[in-house]
């Protein structure tokens, strides 16, 4: 049971709190200057947005959910969860952030999640 | 830098779509580059860097113990160039995700695992078994795939 919470988290909170930084960032808007000064200058200007900071929190529930789980399990056994936080980021993509996900682009993701899979697999 | 913005400019009137069509594009390649590139090199030396630390008991007894072992830490060069890394990282993937889809940034980011895979080769010489290579081939047929899609298809406030 514990190991389904912490599973979750890692994918739920380590996903969403990527599409709250991103949320934050599309409110900042395109950068299109990138001298060291403008940079400085977006990186205070998204500190300042409020998605940025759920999105930093949620992704340090989900390292420190992460190092929860590994204290209790082998590495084999958790790293294949992050296959699924690409669906997971597909989905909030579309639902969260508006975004257009086409079929060619489920393809695409679907691949890298048997790829990343295989990866897992092949590495232990 | 005044000229590019003329030029943008210029574009603008003339070739609306396909210039900044283009510039996006190649913005958006060039970011995810410095991220797959800057993440796995971040997480090596890190690891590299911990490695000299060498091993931490699990049981610190005392707080002095504790600074003890967290000095260490931070007077370790690698540590510090592993921390610009990923600071590298963060701030290309927030940059690029200022126009960019998180749909598409995120699975485009999995080439990392190539480079992981290389550098794991390259410069540790460990052995990467066929199995993960024919996994790293499967993501960079689906980053392919999902890089054949229009990088923003959310209009920007």
């Amino acid at each position: 049971m514990l190991e389904v919470v912490f599973f979750s988290l890692i994918v739920l909170a380590g996903t969403g709190g990527e599409l709250c930084v991103s949320r934050a960032m599309k409110q900042i808007g395109e950068v299109h200057d990138f001298r060291p000064t403008a940079l400085i200058q977006v990186l205070v200007r998204a500190l300042q947005v409020k998605w940025m900071w759920i999105g930093i929190g949620l992704m340090t529930l989900g390292f420190f959910s992460l190092l929860a789980i590994l204290s209790f399990e082998n590495v084999s056994f958790v790293v294949p969860v992050t296959a699924l936080g690409y669906v997971a980021g597909a989905l909030g993509g579309r639902f969260f952030l508006g975004e257009r996900v086409n079929w060619r682009r489920w393809a695409g993701i679907l691949l890298v999640c048997v790829g990343v899979t295989l990866v897992v697999i092949g590495k232990s | 830098m005044r000229e590019s913005r003329f030029t943008r400019g210029q574009a603008a009137t003339k070739l609306p779509k396909m210039t900044s069509h283009k510039r996006l594009h190649s913005k958006t390649y060039l970011l995810i580059l410095v991220m797959i590139i800057a993440g796995p090199l971040g997480n090596l030396m890190l690891g590299k860097g911990m490695k000299n630390v060498g091993k931490i008991t699990t049981e610190i007894s005392s707080p002095s113990e504790f600074v003890h072992v967290f000095v260490r830490i931070l007077s370790t060069g690698a540590i510090w160039m592993g921390i610009a890394s990923l600071l590298t990282f963060f701030v290309a993937y927030m940059l690029v995700l200022s126009w960019a889809d998180y749909s598409y940034v995120q699975p485009a980011s999995a080439m990392a695992y190539l480079v992981v895979a290389l550098l794991a080769t390259l410069l540790l010489g460990e052995v990467v078994s066929p199995l993960r290579w024919a996994g790293i081939a499967v993501i960079c047929l689906g980053v392919f795939v999902v890089g054949r899609t229009n990088p923003r298809t959310t209009e920007n406030p």
